[in-house]
């Protein structure tokens, strides 16, 4: 018994962490536990966890998204702004123009060979540049109430933002582990030029995740202003280094052929988890921005300590 | 021997220099585009602007060239500002400058350590970096903004506001800088070091080179920068909100790119960087001159990157064909 848990502990890191983190912010604070408080975690961590489904592929391809942010915020400009053009129209709109930016910086990675890390710092910059355009500094308001509701709806006690997240990591564990893209994806990571050899689109490849995780992060933005019903200019801010700190302390290596949807899903929760569980304590939102950052800073260190992730088990 | 001037010599030459080329270009564009752009005070301003962002790129350029990147700079520029224009009245000008630039040092040591001896992956460090500095900025002046209480009466306000020989102070320090840079970079074995481990780091270390004691360099040196940045910055604002220096990690890169520096390490040039952030500084001013609001800049500035990495990466390929 004792065996198989440290083997459990040793393949699956985050099990661990999340564990730390429920029975010290359980204690902590009475109100933790409850199932209003975990439903509004698992509600919070939605946003940032849809986003960080496409990441996942992103980050096992051994690239890197840092626009995510932007493109939530230009999506949900667009998806509150358009409404009066019609909800389908927008929610359209919306999706398609995240898509498009993905496209964009997929081509621009895969086609162009430029370094995605310079790809999407630019469109990080640029695309939030373009949501200050639209929304000229001032917040946008919806007038569909379909969207509000939609927003608001539960299916029995879960909330149906947190379905469809649920929805979407099945999904996208699904596809990892038992399509072609998902095999390939830990291929083009893990070694570029052995996976273009034996014979993988790399390019089609790296543009796909690239126009998904411009989906993801459409769709986010979408869920997000489904509960808000307000779009401002500055909505998503640093949510890209939240996203990307979720994925790295899931296990996801930064150097790339290694991850999975369900390590991610544990640290999207610990991510969630320690915000709510500041929340809770009373700790200052700048405080809580500080340990943000250390905490990335943390979780990057133990990334370059335990480079053994996949050797464990081949 | 007098080599052919023929077609092939021509693209070279523009791909070499093209910078130069497009940085004329924008020029006469810009001048024909409004009357007001090509004033004395507006060339005075637009240098004093871009005499900030160059003082950071600077030390960006050194980063870069070591296959390195620096995130944090923005908040840093905030952290220091505001903690000197704070300590200005407690403790006076002279320790207040002090503390800021030992700000900077512990900084850029703590990033050097990440990245230079623990070998942790520089881009979400300094990414890490530019939230936690962040928040130490917000929790240092607990959410209001620090000001200096009698702008007039202090020499500090010389170094962001001062003029010598007509030419405003920050732009002296900027030059300044950059000259001492830019020769140390290309003319004492320390510089040579740099290029070294950028360009092939595995190489360097078995020739002997201290790969961790260089790179633990280049950030301490990026990180003073930024902070002397930060220190000419509050001078000039003579007051310090909490996010005064946010965005400016992305324009210094911007600006280092586009003056050529590679980003994969092992390439780069002081003078170019200077000119870089010369071209993003004309055309910030430009855009507002034409009367577009600050943010266009932003999308602009986007499609320079690109444009300028993607010229950049073109012009490896084909270089990589043309040798014998």
């Amino acid at each position: 018994m004792k065996n198989s848990l440290s083997v459990l502990a040793k393949k699956y890191p985050i099990l661990l962490i999340l564990l730390t983190c429920i029975i010290y912010f359980g204690l902590s604070s009475p109100v933790f536990l409850t199932v209003q408080n975990l439903t509004n975690i698992i509600l919070q961590v939605s946003i940032i966890g849809i986003m960080a489904v496409g990441m996942t592929l992103i980050l096992i391809n051994a690239n890197i998204d840092l626009s995510v942010g932007s493109i939530l915020a230009l999506s949900a400009a667009l998806a509150m702004g358009l409404q009066s053009f019609g909800l389908v129209f927008a929610i359209a709109a919306c999706l398609g123009v995240g898509t498009l930016i993905g496209a964009i910086n997929g081509f621009l990675v895969s086609k162009a060979k430029i370094n995605s890390f310079i790809v999407t710092l630019g469109a990080m910059m640029g695309v939030r540049g373009l949501v200050y355009i639209y929304t000229e500094e001032r917040p946008i308001v919806g007038t569909e109430r379909a969207l509000v509701d939609f927003g608001s709806s539960f299916i029995g006690p879960i909330p149906t933002i947190a379905i469809i997240y649920i929805l979407i990591i099945v999904l996208g564990e699904l596809v990892l582990r038992y399509t072609t893209h998902g095999r390939n994806a830990i291929a083009v990571g893990g070694n570029y030029d052995a996976a273009k050899n034996a014979g993988i689109n790399v390019d089609r490849h790296v543009f796909i995740n690239f126009a998904f995780i411009g989906f993801t992060a459409a769709l986010a933005g979408l869920l997000l202003v489904s509960r808000t019903n307000s779009a401002t200019a500055f909505l998503g801010t640093n949510y890209e280094l939240m996203v990307i700190s979720a994925v790295v302390l899931g296990g996801t290596k930064l150097t790339g052929g290694y991850g999975s949807m369900l390590n991610t899903f544990g640290g999207v929760l610990v991510i969630g988890m320690i915000q709510n569980g500041m929340n809770l304590l009373n700790v200052h939102a700048y405080y809580s921005m500080l340990i943000m950052g250390l905490i990335l800073i943390m979780v990057v260190f133990i990334d370059t300590r335990f480079k053994s992730g996949p050797q464990d088990y081949c | 021997m007098l080599k052919k001037l023929n077609k092939e010599r021509i693209k070279y030459m523009i791909m070499q220099q093209g910078l130069i080329l497009a940085f004329i270009i924008l020029i006469v564009f810009i001048s024909f585009s409004t009357d007001r752009f090509f004033t004395t005070d507006n060339i005075i301003l637009i240098f004093r602007q871009v005499a900030i962002i160059g003082i950071i790129a600077i030390g960006m350029t050194y980063v870069l060239i070591s296959g390195n990147i620096d995130l944090s700079v923005g908040s840093l520029v905030s952290l220091t500002a505001v903690v000197v224009v704070d300590l200005h009245d407690k403790i006076g000008p002279g320790p207040a400058i002090i503390v800021g630039l030992l700000i900077g040092v512990a900084v850029g040591a703590l990033n050097g350590v990440f990245v230079g001896f623990l070998k942790m992956n520089p881009l979400i460090v300094t990414l890490g970096g530019l939230t936690a500095l962040q928040g130490l900025t917000l929790i240092y002046t607990g959410g209001t903004y620090s000001v200096v209480a009698d702008p007039d009466s202090t020499w500090y306000a010389f170094l962001g506001r001062g003029f010598v020989f007509g030419i405003p102070v920050p732009v002296i320090i900027f030059l300044g800088l950059a000259l001492l840079f830019g020769i140390l970079l290309t003319r004492t074995v320390y510089g040579r070091y740099v290029f070294a481990i950028g360009g092939n780091w595995k190489s360097s270390r078995f020739t002997g080179i201290r790969d961790n004691l260089i790179v633990f360099s280049v950030f301490v040196l990026c990180s003073v920068m930024a902070s002397t940045a930060g220190i000419v910055l509050g001078s000039r604002l003579m007051a310090a909100q909490n996010y005064v220096g946010m965005g400016y990690e992305l324009r210094v890169i911007a600006a280092v790119v586009l003056g050529g520096t590679s980003l994969m390490g092992g390439a780069g040039s002081i003078p170019k960087t200077v000119i870089g952030a010369l071209i993003l500084g004309f055309i910030a001013n430009g855009l507002i001159m034409l009367g577009y609001p600050y943010y266009v800049q932003w999308v602009v500035t986007w499609v320079i990157i690109i444009g300028a990495v993607w010229l950049d990466v073109l012009s490896k390929k084909k270089m990589m064909w043309s040798w014998p």
